[in-house]
C-alpha cells in the first residue's frame, strides 16, 4: 500500500467533507455574522482539500487530480472520520463538532509543517494558520452555550452526549500510521490526543459542560466503513459531476 | 529588452480582485519574477487556502503582461513559505487605512484559546474604543469591527503569521 497517499488522502476527505458539512449553513446561519463565519470556514477548509487531494493524486501517480478524487470515488473510498460527515443538528452542534475537530487538527499541523515531506510541511503550514482562527471561533461559541442559558446549555450538553462516541477515531491509527511514523514523516497522534484532552477538558469545563462517562468508540470512516449520512453528502457534492461528466464552469 | 524590474512594475498595475485598492505587489503574493529568454515566470501564493480570487489573479497577471508585449508567462502556485500579513507593504497599509478597511495590527502570536480579540483603532475616527462583531468578516482575510464612538462599521485585514 501507498501509505502516504493514503494519510493524506484521509486529511484531504476530512476537509472536504467537514467543508461540505459547512456549507449546508450557507443562508441558514442564526445570524448574518455567523452565516458569513460558517462559509468562510468551509472556504478554508475546501481550500486545504484541494491542497491535499491534488498532492494525494500526484503521490498515487494515476493521473487522479483533486476534483477526480473529490468528485468520482464511490463511498467506500472515502476515508474521513465519522465525526465531520455526522448531520449539523443545531448551530450548537456545529460549534461542538467543529471544536473537535479543530482541536485535533491544530496540533496536527504544528507537528506536520516540520515533516520531512516537504510538499506536506508546507500545506501543514499554511492551513494551521487558518485552523487557529477556526479554533478560536469554535471553542468561544462552545463556552457561550454551554455556560449560557439553561435552553442553551441543555442543548449543547444533548450534542455532547450524541458526538462523543466519534472522537475517539480521531486518532485511529493502523499500519498506514505506524509506517510513517516510524519513518518520522508523520506524528505519532498519541502526542496530538494528548494535546486534545488537555484543550477539550479546558473548553468543556469552562464553559460547565459535562463529558460523558462512556467512552464508546464509533469508528470505521478511515477504512471507508460509513454512516449513512455519507451517502446523502455525496449526492448532493458529486451530482453535477454524475449528470454532466467532466462539466466545467 | 525588457528586465525584471519592468515586470516588478507591470505588476503593480494588476489590482487585488477583491480589494482592488492594493495591488497584487502591495499585498505580497508576488513571490517571484524570472526572465529566461523571452520566457517569463511568475510565482505567487495564495493568502488563504481556499481564496478564490487566486485563478483570476493569475489571468489578469497573464493578460497584463501579454498588453505589455511578453506573451510567454507561465504562472506557478507556491504554498511555502505561507504567506502573512507581513507581507503587506507599507503603502499598501496605508491604502487599506485610505480606504476604510483597518490594516493588520502587529499581533504576537498569542494564545488561541480564551484570549480577547484584539484592539484594532477605527479607520474612520482613529478611536480605539472599538468592539470586534465576528471574528470573519466579508472575505477569509478579514474579521468584522465596530467603532464604539463614530458608530462606523469595518472591516479588519486579520493578522495571519
Amino acid at each position: 500500500m501507498n501509505s502516504l497517499f493514503e494519510y493524506v488522502l484521509r486529511l484531504g476527505d476530512d476537509s472536504l467533507i467537514l467543508g461540505h458539512r459547512l456549507s449546508e449553513w450557507c443562508g441558514h446561519g442564526p445570524i448574518l455574522e455567523e452565516d458569513i463565519a460558517m462559509t468562510n470556514i468551509s472556504l478554508d477548509l475546501v481550500g486545504q482539500a484541494t491542497s491535499l487531494l491534488g498532492y494525494a493524486g500526484e503521490l498515487e501517480g494515476k493521473g487522479r487530480d483533486a476534483d477526480a478524487l473529490a468528485f468520482l470515488r464511490f463511498d467506500r473510498d472515502y476515508k474521513n472520520v465519522l465525526l465531520v460527515e455526522q448531520p449539523n443538528g443545531d448551530f450548537g452542534m456545529t460549534m461542538l463538532r467543529q471544536f473537535f475537530f479543530d482541536a485535533y487538527r491544530k496540533p496536527l499541523f504544528e507537528k506536520l509543517q516540520h515533516s520531512t515531506d516537504k510538499h506536506l510541511a508546507a500545506i501543514a503550514e499554511k492551513s494551521l494558520k487558518e485552523t487557529k482562527y477556526h479554533l478560536k471561533h469554535s471553542s468561544e461559541w462552545v463556552i457561550r452555550l454551554g455556560d449560557g442559558t439553561e435552553e442553551s446549555n441543555a442543548r449543547i450538553q444533548d450534542s455532547l452526549n450524541t458526538l462523543w462516541r466519534y472522537t475517539n477515531e480521531l486518532f485511529f491509527t493502523d499500519e498506514v500510521d505506524a509506517e510513517l511514523v516510524e519513518k518520522g514523516i508523520v506524528p505519532s497522534l498519541q502526542e496530538i490526543q494528548n494535546e486534545w484532552n488537555a484543550t477539550v477538558t479546558a473548553v468543556l469545563t469552562e464553559a460547565t459542560l459535562t463529558i460523558p462517562t462512556n467512552n464508546w468508540k464509533q469508528e470505521g470512516g478511515r477504512k471507508g466503513l460509513h454512516s449513512e449520512h455519507l451517502g446523502y453528502i455525496l449526492a448532493e457534492l458529486q451530482y453535477m459531476q454524475r449528470a454532466y461528466p467532466n462539466m466545467q464552469w | 529588452m525588457v528586465t525584471e524590474n519592468d515586470i516588478w512594475g507591470y505588476l503593480e498595475e494588476v489590482a487585488d480582485p477583491e480589494i482592488p485598492v492594493l495591488t497584487v505587489v502591495d499585498l505580497g503574493v508576488i513571490r517571484a519574477v524570472k526572465l529566461e529568454n523571452d520566457q517569463c515566470f511568475i510565482t505567487i501564493t495564495p493568502t488563504y487556502s481556499g481564496c478564490p480570487a487566486m485563478k483570476m489573479i493569475e489571468e489578469q497577471i497573464i493578460e497584463k503582461l501579454n498588453e505589455k508585449g511578453i506573451p510567454n508567462v507561465s504562472v506557478d502556485l507556491v504554498l511555502a513559505p505561507a504567506w502573512t500579513t507581513d507581507w503587506i507593504s507599507e503603502s499598501g497599509k496605508a491604502k487599506l487605512l485610505e480606504y476604510g478597511i483597518a490594516p493588520p495590527e502587529n499581533e504576537v502570536d498569542k494564545s488561541v484559546l480564551f484570549s480577547e480579540p484584539t484592539v484594532v483603532p477605527c479607520p474612520k475616527c482613529g478611536s480605539r474604543n472599538t468592539r470586534m462583531v465576528s471574528l470573519f468578516g466579508s472575505t477569509a482575510c478579514k474579521a468584522h469591527y465596530q467603532c464604539n464612538e463614530c458608530l462606523e462599521p469595518y472591516d479588519y485585514f486579520k493578522c495571519l503569521k
